[in-house]
């Protein structure tokens, strides 16, 4: 029997049902991987009783009979779900000490599917970020380092400190949310498997708003067979969420093959940037190769307003960002900093309660959709959104699925590109296209950088076809048999 | 359309952001850059193009008008800065 804390979430599952190991002892073994695991600060709020309570209701639920999908799997929640009675931040100093009154969909789905909650994980403030470095808590370490080098690096962000735990296997899952790659990136700079499914698939009541038209949860695990069975548990219809589509939710974990035969799968020329550095290059062409090795056939396809993607979510989701933002007055609940009168209190508390980066997208939002300059730039964008979206059905005519590059780099230093937010944009270059579109995509780790760091390949799919995106990204991990462990956890072993 | 300083402090008294003085200069420095990259969205023809409001084309539910929540109030006060009497209490709105 492997260290606990080294099992899939499948094959917990399977020990679990077949009373091989109890759900309190898995529980303990990951909170003792979480305490042992506190210097990558990948929590801000530990649940150990909590997740204790949770586990031993999971075993008595089991011994009669009765478990969920996911009962006694132990997971991480990124603290951007609002979990009832459990302190739920975003990050950010604006909401402190709220303790909320409700819980969010996808978790309450967790929870009634027997899963348990280990603690709520650190992330980029109200998730606006690529490197998990604007919480007001703190940034995360990547379990990941160069090898024989101790330098900090960053996880990525904004879903961070979700993918930081489960790549030090602190915990074998984590809910996660991505906006215009927020899952993704991260995945790919811990060395792990993270996926965004189709806008709608899950339901967004209860987790605290960013850019609602853009705004998906999703699940980061360490296999894509647990990703499938993870997304199982959180999608379906919610009637509190408008958004939230009425279909059924697929059984992907049952039906995942990794067969690829016959399947078309684009590459998109105009993921080819200028300065590509070429281990990523490399590393595309080789995907694209173990893919027809698997029997897959490969197309060129055009997708011309990629270069575009990303000034258009940095118009629209901003915009998006300034309005779901203007709640926080600090008058119902957490930080208020009182001035002379109530419009100096809003101000007072805002200008206090949030940090540099969200500021920045608020102003960049107030701008976009204040008089005289809706049209230039929010109506335009949504024009631009328009014309990305309609790329990927014309791609959609011709392939199955698309393969690209899910990150340009691999996991950087903390403290790099921090003094430019462009540069720090320029890390969802690959991830934002389909996020605009609405479109499912996943990343799988892939290889190392010359460095010895992860990378990871995305693969997007047709709007509602998370399961084509899982049988390509099953492919994807076959070939590239990553087995590596991040060198801190190497040397522990 | 340059951003000044002084567009950048009438929009952060939109936004109800106070914005210390000193750190004006820098913050529309910073904006001026991003919104300078955003510019090249200029050379996108969007000629007869509709702006995508809705993201996936799904059908909207009608449902009853009832009531089907409430009678939250002390869940609702509970993270109040201030209340009183079941009410929240906010500075004078009125002068």
């Amino acid at each position: 029997m492997p260290e606990l804390t080294d099992l899939t979430l499948t094959a917990a599952r399977a020990a679990l049902s077949r009373r091989e190991i109890r759900a309190r002892e898995l529980t303990v073994a990951h909170l003792t991987a979480m305490e042992a695991g506190r210097d990558l600060n990948a929590f801000i709020t530990p649940t150990p009783e909590v997740a204790l309570a949770m586990a031993e209701a999971a075993d008595a639920r089991i011994a009669r009979g009765e478990a969920g999908l996911l009962e006694g799997i132990p997971l991480a929640i990124k603290d951007l779900f609002c979990t009832r009675d459990i302190r739920t931040t975003a990050a950010s100093r604006i909401l402190d000490g709220f303790l909320p009154p409700y819980e969010s969909t996808v978790t309450r789905k967790l929870w009634e599917a027997g899963a348990v909650c280990l603690g709520k994980t650190n992330l980029d403030e109200f998730a606006m970020g690529s490197a998990n470095i604007t919480s007001w808590y703190g940034p995360v370490r990547n379990p990941w380092t160069r090898p024989g080098e101790e330098v900090p690096l960053v996880p990525g962000g904004s879903s961070g400190g979700s993918a930081a735990a489960v790549a030090a296997r602190i915990s074998p899952g984590a809910t996660g949310t991505d906006t215009g790659g927020s899952i993704r990136q991260p995945a790919s700079f811990c060395g792990i498997v993270g996926m965004k499914p189709t806008y709608g698939r899950c339901s967004r009541f209860g987790i605290i708003a960013f850019a609602s038209s853009l705004d998906q949860a999703g699940p980061l695990t360490r296999t894509v067979a647990d990703c499938a069975l993870l997304l199982q548990a959180m999608a379906g219809y919610d009637p509190q969420d408008s958004t939230s589509a009425d279909l059924a939710v697929p059984d992907w974990s049952g039906g995942l093959t990794g067969d690829v035969r016959g399947l078309r799968i684009g590459i998109p020329r105009e993921y080819r940037m200028d300065g590509m550095p070429a281990e990523i290059e490399r590393l595309w062409q080789r995907g694209a190769e173990w893919l027809r090795a698997a029997g897959a056939e490969i197309r060129e396809v055009s997708l011309p307003h990629t270069r575009y993607a990303l000034p258009a979510y940095y118009i629209i989701a901003p915009a998006e960002a300034s309005s779901n933002l203007a709640r926080y007055d600090g008058m119902r609940y957490g930080l208020r900093i009182e001035g002379e009168n109530l419009t100096e209190t809003y101000r007072k508390t805002r200008g206090e309660g949030f940090g540099a980066e969200v500021r920045r997208r608020i102003l960049i939002g107030t701008y976009a959709l204040s008089a005289g300059y809706y049209d230039a730039y929010y109506l335009k964008a949504q024009k631009v959104r328009r014309r990305i979206a309609e790329d990927f059905t014309e791609a959609f005519r011709e392939v199955d699925a698309i393969l690209t590059p899910t990150a340009p780099s691999a996991a950087f230093r903390l403290g790099e590109k921090s003094d430019d937010p462009v540069a720090m944009y320029l890390n969802d270059v690959f991830t934002v296209p389909a996020s605009l579109a609405g479109l499912p995509g996943i990343s799988v780790p892939a290889g190392l950088s010359a460095e010895g760091l992860p990378l990871g390949l995305q693969v997007i799919g047709r709007a509602w076809d998370e399961a084509t995106v899982f049988d390509v990204g099953r492919a994807l991990e076959e070939a590239a048999a990553f087995t590596t462990l991040p060198y801190g956890l190497a040397e522990a072993a | 359309m340059a951003l000044d300083k002084t567009t950048v402090a009438r929009i952060a008294y939109l936004a109800r952001i106070e914005v210390p003085e000193e750190q004006l200069d820098a913050l529309t420095g910073e904006l001026a850059k991003i919104l300078e990259w955003i510019d090249q969205l200029k050379e996108v023809d969007t000629e007869n193009v509709e702006p995508m409001r809705k993201v996936m084309e799904i059908p909207v539910h009608w449902r009853t008008d009832e009531v089907t929540d409430g009678g939250r109030r002390e869940d609702i006060l509970k993270n109040a800065p201030e209340t009183h009497d079941g009410y929240f209490v906010v500075p004078k709105v009125v002068e």
